[in-house]
């Protein structure tokens, strides 16, 4: 098993690296996590994740401003079916469009648009902060296999995904409303909150991605 | 249900914990990474280091401070203390920390927070306000560890941070802070409802009651708390427990 973080300067991805690194062992995976900018390395992966924090323009022009990546993603992951966890705005990227700081193209795997949260009460704070609780679906994704609803996990976004087709959506979050909180079709994987810093609830779900086999 | 944070901060001087708790299982109770993971098991929801190192040779021990929790403790952590340029931001996110706690250098030039969030993402950028009460009914924000006046107003400023590209504000009541009386719910309470962010109440908490209050009373989303968690007088499930006795959504099943 060679799991592929994808550095594109979003943000630290030490933490996530040991965060793999650690679910990993406890699941008893002998494996390598790679952190890397070089497309090359999608070649070698078994596993890509695209981790994201702050806005999406700024996250697809880094994404995309590494040469080779684009297409080298879309074959690892398209053509090749590799399985494929999207994080936080790495999740977002999976959309059709982006709305924050103008309108972006994104990789278009999952149809949908990132829009900013409005909720009508209007003691909700902006960004959504914090530990909360998702809501799944009775046709339970193996990756999150172990997280029934209720189980709590850290989010932190002040833009949504909103899925074309509901059958994308295999979790929810209630903030003012449901909130897309995990995506996923195919192969394909991706998570509204940071795994990487939701404490044993976070690595079990990466511990999931890591033994599937889509 | 979003649930409300319950916040441990360690005072961080030249790489090791100030007033620690002191619980016999630690092995080293003034390393900060052993703490933080002490936080950490309790169910802490996120972890707060203030880096109090005064002497500027000193200041890099924070970095290996953060990189060793990070390496650890898979859960927020947010650093502050002397973060004046993009560079310091940037070295603690790289070290491993979430987000960064911005003070001073934001009171001395504002822009340094609009270029920090549209640099690195609002949601990293934590502001911190310490306020002072002023002439009775005024709030006034503080600098340099509460000694020195701005004549700013905190409520417009706290607004102007939020409008600035503030993730969130870490407010801390310079007239309770180390009093352990309880938060100044009145400071609280006005700007967490003058903003659209979060808001963390901090400073004063004494009492589990207190923790309570800043939410029930004070319309924080989050409460931030050192003393009251050293010398192992209240752990974070008591706090949580209390809080929930309270009303309060928490989050308490983090079985580890």
């Amino acid at each position: 098993m060679t799991v592929v973080i994808i550095d594109y300067g979003s943000g630290n991805l030490r933490s996530a690296a040991k965060a793999f690194e650690r679910a990993a062992a406890e699941a008893g995976c002998n494996g390598k996590i790679m952190v890397t900018s070089d497309p090359a390395g999608l070649r070698q992966a078994s596993h890509i994740v695209l981790p994201g924090v702050g806005a999406f323009a700024d996250c697809w022009q880094g994404l995309a401003a590494l040469p080779d990546m684009l297409p080298a993603l879309e074959e690892a992951v398209i053509r090749q079916a590799k399985p494929f966890l999207g994080i936080c705005v790495g999740m977002q990227l999976m959309a059709t469009t982006g709305h924050e700081h103008g309108v972006h193209d994104g990789l278009g795997w999952i149809a949908g648009e990132v829009v900013p949260i409005d909720p009508d009460e209007a003691t909700l704070k902006i960004p959504h902060m914090g530990w909360n609780e998702i809501e799944i679906d009775e046709s339970s994704h193996p990756v999150l296999a172990d997280l029934p609803s209720g189980t709590h996990l850290y989010f932190v976004h002040g833009y949504h995904f909103t899925c074309a087709n509901p059958e994308n959506v295999l979790a929810t979050v209630d903030y003012g409303g449901p909130i897309t909180a995990v995506v996923g079709r195919d192969n394909l994987v991706g998570t509204q909150f940071h795994p990487e810093k939701s404490q044993g609830a976070g690595l079990r779900l990466i511990a999931n991605f890591l033994g599937w086999r889509p | 249900m979003l649930k409300v944070r319950l916040i441990p901060c360690l005072d961080v001087k030249d790489g090791r914990v100030v007033k620690g708790v002191k619980f016999v299982d630690l092995v080293d109770a003034g390393d900060p990474v052993e703490q933080a993971r002490l936080y950490d098991a309790e169910g802490a929801d996120e972890l707060c280091f203030l880096d109090i190192t005064a002497s500027h040779e000193h200041r890099d021990t924070i970095y290996d401070v953060v990189a060793g929790t990070a390496e650890q403790c898979f859960m927020p952590l947010t650093v502050g203390g002397g973060v004046r340029t993009t560079d310091d931001v940037r070295k603690l996110l790289l070290a491993g920390a979430d987000k960064v706690s911005i003070n001073t250098a934001a009171v001395e030039r504002p822009d340094f927070v609009t270029e920090a969030a549209g640099k690195f993402g609002r949601q990293c950028i934590v502001v911190a306000i310490d306020a002072k009460r002023v002439g009775g009914e005024r709030f006034e924000v503080f600098t340099h560890g509460g000694r020195r006046a701005t004549g700013i107003d905190a409520v417009g400023w706290a607004k102007r941070m939020a409008a600035s590209g503030a993730g969130e504000i870490l407010l801390t009541s310079m007239d309770r802070d180390g009093t352990r009386l309880g938060f100044d719910i009145e400071l609280t309470r006005t700007i967490a409802d003058a903003v659209r962010i979060p808001v963390i109440a901090s400073g004063g908490a004494g009492t589990l009651d207190h923790l309570a209050e800043g939410v029930t009373e004070g319309h924080a989303a989050a409460v931030l708390a050192a003393s009251i968690f050293h010398f192992g007088i209240h752990s974070i499930a008591e706090a949580k427990a209390a809080m929930k006795a309270a009303g309060i959504p928490v989050r308490d099943d983090q079985a580890r």
